[in-house]
């Protein structure tokens, strides 16, 4: 394929990626800008107050960067893993695989329509947070920057868990049982200096707490971990999660006998 | 000479051991109305899957208009236009949106796939239906979308998997006047059918397949002509006497009389048939063959 034709075809997956998530609105957009002001009503205001501050800001906008960053990341992972397995299951899949579009702008396509559902939600949940508490912006470009390979990351997951899953259950399985608690154990509620020692070392290895952590200083300015760590952990997930899905893709497992 | 498609030595093993193909050769000419008939389970769709990438050959070499696939798959592919016996389109998508939609995956420039989406709803009779979301349809309008897609990109070759299935014969009938003004427009036409009649009607070549072999491809005319024997059934105006029978012809008369089964060997004469009966002053109001030509030939050929 020429580089004009790969661009519409790319293009192509994107726009009806994002059709079927503005489509589906009261699935996709509306429930976590529901949950996330529950989030922010009961845990910010309600309890919150009580608690009184976290790494020397309100316990709000303390939680504020982690409750978007939890909104982006479940919404990135889930787009792809539903498209893409709704796709398999109802053989739409085909008509891509028919076509000439090279394997990884299918990747790219799904993983980008991802990223789109992502940030669509978090900047609704940031838009929802100014409603309950107000703060600078510390550093804009990190901010994007971290929200954005995070949702590629997140999105490349859901990709690879659409290819191996058989069955709707095969895709809530990862977000219900690893995604969620490692969200919630990922500093979104708190920061890792409150734990003991040992738990301090457990928590370092969840890859989430560093996402929301480096999101958390490129909004508010404090982190419990380095954010360059950050970025280099999200850099090495997303080229190992490409190479993969890829390989995958090619492989043609799941999708093709 | 570059065929439409050149296949050799084309294998398939499922991960469960099951040789679906065993090592294949075929041809299609550009052009050709080929068909591709084999009981269920023979290899046709497996043949079919390699053919537009939804099944990994195991072994074997396949070339569309030249381009080997191993080679070049992205160019071989744009000569392919596919419509699969399953409707396998987003039901959620309007008409519309699914036939633009597979264009982009071609690399084809919107405004020109809006042009030819018109164009092709319009000839399918679905234009009306282009903003309805594509699961309200019927079973016929989906199967019309499916081929309105498969021709977005106007692919050199149209590869049709059962098409007419459950379809009903109004239908049947405008989609073959459709897919035979296709073919004679220059595209290739490779279909896979159980109703033998219209791969007689329709097409110039056939290959069968069974259990993973090809057991017979020739023309059509060429495979009709090794018919030996046909058997025709009689209707009559009148009631043939009890043990009725004509020399050299083996007959099965109804149990009042009315209807006649006659085999005629190759190179016997009907006109014997209808001699004896007016010789009893008995006329034949209509004439039919028991069983389609192909369909005869078909059954011969797979039980081998």
């Amino acid at each position: 394929m020429k580089n004009s034709e790969i661009w519409i075809a790319f293009y192509t997956i994107l726009v009806r990626e994002i059709r079927r998530f503005t489509r589906i609105w009261p699935q996709t957009l509306l429930p976590p800008a529901i949950t996330m002001t529950l989030y922010f009503a009961i845990f910010g205001n309600l309890i919150g107050e009580r608690i009184g501050q976290m790494g020397g800001f309100s316990y709000m906008q303390y939680i504020v960067p982690g409750l978007i960053m939890m909104s982006v990341i479940t919404n990135a992972y889930s787009n792809v893993s539903s498209s893409f397995f709704s796709a398999k299951f109802q053989h739409s899949v085909q008509e891509l695989l028919v076509s000439p579009t090279p394997n990884w702008v299918i990747l790219m396509g799904y993983t980008l329509g991802g990223v789109a559902r992502g940030l669509c939600v978090g900047l609704i949940v940031t838009v929802l947070s100014f409603f309950f508490t107000d703060f600078a912006l510390e550093s804009l470009f990190l901010t994007v920057l971290v929200v954005g390979l995070t949702a590629i990351m997140f999105s490349l997951g859901g990709f690879v868990n659409a290819i191996y899953a058989r069955s709707f259950d095969d895709v809530s399985i990862v977000p219900t049982f690893i995604l969620t608690p490692l969200t919630y154990l990922g500093g979104v509620f708190y920061s890792i200096d409150l734990l003991p020692d040992f738990w301090q070392s457990v928590s370092l290895l969840n890859p989430i707490l560093y996402m929301v952590n480096a999101f958390r200083y490129g909004i508010l300015g404090v982190s419990d971990i380095n954010v360059y760590w950050a970025l280099v952990i999200v850099s090495v997930f997303i080229v190992v999660l490409f190479g993969f899905g890829l390989r995958l893709l090619n492989q043609g497992k799941g999708i093709r006998n | 000479m570059t065929y439409a498609i050149e296949i050799s030595d084309l294998k398939k093993r499922y991960d469960g051991g099951f040789e679906a193909l065993k090592g294949i050769d075929l041809k299609v000419k550009k052009g050709d109305f080929f068909a591709l008939l084999g009981p269920n389970g023979a290899g046709k769709s497996t043949t079919i899957g390699i053919l537009c990438s939804l099944v990994n050959k195991t072994a074997g070499k396949v070339s569309i208009f030249g381009t080997d696939v191993d080679h070049d798959f992205a160019k071989a592919k744009k000569y392919l236009g596919v419509v699969p016996q399953e409707f396998n389109f987003n039901v959620f998508e309007t008409v519309f949106n699914v036939v633009v939609t597979q264009a982009g995956f071609y690399g084809i420039p919107k405004a020109i796939a809006a042009q030819r989406a018109e164009k092709y709803l319009k000839q399918l009779d679905l234009w009306e239906k282009k903003d309805v979301q594509s699961r309200m349809l019927s079973g016929g309008m989906k199967r019309r979308l499916m081929i309105a897609r498969a021709l977005i990109h106007e692919p050199e070759v149209l590869i049709l998997d059962e098409p007419t299935a459950g379809v009903d014969i109004e239908l049947r009938r405008s989609m073959w006047a459709f897919i035979k003004n296709l073919n004679e427009q220059g595209t290739t036409i490779i279909l896979t059918t159980h109703y033998l009649e219209e791969a007689e009607q329709l097409c110039r070549n056939i290959a069968i397949i069974n259990a993973g072999e090809i057991v017979e491809n020739t023309s059509i005319k060429a495979l009709l002509k090794t018919l030996n024997q046909e058997t025709f059934i009689l209707d009559l105006d009148a009631s043939l006497p009890e043990g009725w029978s004509i020399p050299e012809f083996n007959v099965s008369v109804s149990k009042d009389g009315g209807t006649v089964e006659v085999e005629v060997v190759k190179g016997q004469s009907i006109n014997a048939i209808f001699k004896a009966l007016d010789a009893i002053s008995v006329n034949v109001v209509s004439m039919r063959n028991k069983s389609n030509r192909l369909e005869e030939l078909f059954v011969k050929l797979i039980k081998g």
